[in-house]
């Protein structure tokens, strides 16, 4: 016999999973015990929150499914923020929730929420599970929903007595047969040699890339489509990292905040390929006017994103690799206009920035764009959101590395637990979070967590003593009134890391800045750099 | 305009919340809707009938497609396919109207299926234009009470939709 917690375990670790984030309570306390026998490592947040937005950032050092438990109730809806963070980034996640017993279900007992029900709007699917025996199959489909296609957060809610209950067996199922769910993940071969056709005779064509081409692993397919035939790249919030930032060809990130040569380029282009972005509202501003005088061809594994905000000439449903690969072999050696591809070099050296600094302040952004050299290629950056999100964004520059940031939810309070599942899933790399004094106090309460996991995470805190961001569109919008977005010199982040058993040090000149981190990447510890960055300090130029 | 889709979704339970919940998050409008089982008893059949334009009614398709227990969704063509709702409708009447609002019934093919010595209730299966001329023609009369099922719909001829 075997009981519906020890099938939970054994699931997991039939999907090849190592580690669990997570928080318990009384409902999931049959899992937990289950798990205390096996050699999955669990890592306790401290904040179910938390749990989720580690096990995103998990799932994009890994590129697979995030694993986050929680407890019923308030356990359970705590997770909701950080799993709608994932669904709204696309990233593959399975939360698992504790909840009450099934004869109680439905009668408002002690620390019951309808989860599945909160969740709808947020997950991929969810699952509440009936009986025991559903165990293995629901597992086995979610973590296929999770993982293939539009990947995305997957709900399973096990009541108390479906994990207690025993069954005679367990056994994994090999296959999957949900009749509804079947991605198309080749591309139809017909609108790839319309595309083709359409990018030969365009005359400034450009690559918009987004977070799609890094989640289906497809970065270097669209590196050697854009050096094949010298095609210029911008890239939205979720796609930075799809090339290094100083390649020829990367012009930066579009959008509201990003760089004016990458939106001056797109609104010159004549033809934009749209490659695993859904364009949403802080890329283009005016989608439904950019199909006007601009062709779009748009390739995405997801056929709700295509036509969604923009109006598309060629449409592409398929896996990025796949229509990539395709979309090489079809366009043969063309190569852009040696025009546009002069008109791109002087959008380059024209819109260089010129960066105002501040005396007695650390200058963020140039920071920022020293701060890769500083570390090993392959680093990974976490960002944080607001001001700081955008001065990384626009400024980091990534190598062979990555860049986590919660692009489409912007959930102030991800880039520590982020960092920590990152950390987790891929222990060699060097991880550093960017955050501000406002973001760091959301997230804060992992330091617990990075000291009890002995985690060499690199903390920077942008400290304004302002939510910048927010203050930054009251000055714009609000005719400079700044309501609530002041922050007290409370606490003291240095005394506090040291608190925790961390080190800490607060600079305030780029000179001292470097000089630190350059030391603390050599040590194996974690460490918050506390950098004193002037509150006039602009988001972007 | 108006659209009528058929969706084949599997027959499990919260199915019909995950789709209207659908429908209401996303701002898409629903008319009418209706449920019910298949000759395959693993799967329902909903018809939804919206109001609104082309590019919204592709939307409410792609974002039907995603929900992971629908398995098809077909939109009906104008003209090419049996629509029909069931109404009951409970009309004031004394006994001298009586022959009056049974003859109207008897031209529009409703059938008596309540009489009372204040009240006639009339059961119709109609399309909902149909319906609509009815109950117009009826109204003078006083509707004491009216119930409608949603419409539903099924290709005319070979066509249709099938797991």
């Amino acid at each position: 016999m075997i009981t519906g917690a020890e099938i939970m375990v054994k699931c997991l670790q039939a999907e090849g999973v190592d580690t669990v984030f997570g928080y318990p309570g009384a409902t999931i306390c049959p899992f937990y015990d289950a798990l205390y026998d096996s050699d999955l490592h669990h890592v306790l947040v401290r904040q179910e929150q938390n749990a989720a937005h580690a096990a995103s950032g998990y799932a994009r050092a890994r590129m697979k499914p995030g694993v986050c438990v929680a407890t019923s109730g308030p356990g359970a809806t705590n997770l909701i923020t950080g799993i709608a963070t994932a669904h709204m980034d696309s990233i593959p996640m399975i939360a698992i929730t504790g909840q009450v017993r099934s004869d109680l279900l439905g009668s408002d007992s002690f620390q019951e929420a309808d989860i599945t029900g909160a969740c709808e709007p947020f997950t991929k699917h969810t699952y509440l599970v009936k009986q025991t025996e559903d165990l293995p199959r629901i597992f086995k489909e979610a973590f296929h929903i999770a993982a293939t296609g539009r990947p995305g957060p997957v709900l399973i809610d096990i009541p108390m007595d479906i994990q207690t209950n025993s069954i005679e067996s367990f056994e994994y199922p090999e296959t999957v047969d949900i009749k509804g769910y079947k991605p198309n993940i080749k591309g139809h071969s017909v609108q790839v040699k319309k595309a083709a056709e359409l990018i030969k005779n365009a005359k400034r064509p450009i690559i918009v890339s987004g977070g799609g081409v890094l989640s289906s692993g497809a970065k270097l397919k669209l590196q050697k489509f854009a050096e094949n035939t010298q095609i210029p790249i911008l890239s939205t919030m979720m796609g930075i990292g799809v090339i290094p930032s100083d390649h020829p060809l990367y012009l930066g990130m579009l959008g509201t905040h990003g760089r004016r040569c990458a939106n001056k380029a797109l609104h010159e282009t004549d033809l934009a390929i749209v490659c695993g972005a859904r364009l949403g509202d802080r890329a283009i501003a005016a989608p439904d006017q950019m199909g006007n005088t601009t062709k779009i061809i748009h390739i995405d594994i997801d056929p709700a994103e295509i036509g969604k905000n923009v109006k598309v000439d060629i449409p592409i449903v398929g896996d990025m690799n796949n229509v990539l690969k395709n979309l090489i072999d079809e366009i043969g050696d063309y190569k852009v206009k040696d025009e546009w591809d002069a008109e791109i070099k002087d959008l380059k050296a024209h819109y260089q920035n010129k960066i105002t600094t501040f005396d007695g302040y650390v200058e963020p952004r140039t920071l920022i764009g020293n701060l890769s050299s500083m570390l090993k290629a392959k680093a990974i950056l976490c960002a944080d959101v607001g001001q700081n999100q955008i001065w990384c964004a626009n400024n980091f520059r990534i190598r062979e590395g990555r860049f986590f940031t919660t692009g489409g939810m912007g959930t102030m309070g991800y880039s520590i637990p982020a960092a920590i599942g990152a950390k987790l899933g891929l222990k060699k790399r060097d991880v550093v979070v960017v955050c501000g004094d406002g973001s760091f106090q959301m997230g804060m309460n992992e330091l617990s967590t990075i000291v009890q996991e002995n985690l060499n995470i690199k903390i920077i805190v942008m400290r304004n003593y302002r939510l910048g961001m927010v203050r930054e569109l009251q000055d714009h919008n609000y005719n400079c009134r700044h309501a609530a977005t002041i922050l007290n010199d409370v606490p003291d982040i240095v005394a506090l890391a040291k608190a925790y058993g961390i080190d800490s040090a607060e600079v305030s000149s780029n000179e001292d800045a470097e000089q630190y981190i350059n030391k603390i990447v050599e040590s194996d510890k974690p460490f918050v750099l506390v950098c004193r960055v002037h509150p006039d300090t602009p988001s972007i130029l | 305009m108006k659209y009528t889709l058929s969706i084949l979704v599997e027959n499990q339970a919260g199915v019909l919340s995950k789709i209207s919940g659908m429908f209401s998050r996303r701002g898409f409008n629903i008319d009418s809707l209706a449920v019910g089982v298949t000759n395959d008893p693993t799967v329902s059949r909903i018809t939804v009938v919206t109001d609104c334009d082309e590019h919204m009614v592709e939307q409410i398709e792609k974002q039907l497609n995603k929900v992971i227990p629908v398995i098809k969704v077909r939109r009906l063509v104008e003209g090419e396919f049996i629509s029909r709702e069931l109404s009951l409708i409970k009309v004031h009447c004394p006994q001298a109207k009586r022959f009056e609002i049974i003859k109207i019934a008897e031209m529009n093919h409703a059938n008596v299926v309540d009489v009372s010595n204040s009240t006639i209730t009339l059961e119709y299966c109609e399309t909902a234009e149909k319906t609509e001329t009815l109950i117009d023609l009826l109204k003078p009369y006083g509707i004491r009470e009216m119930v409608q099922t949603g419409t539903v719909a099924i290709d005319k001829g070979k066509a249709g939709i099938r797991v």
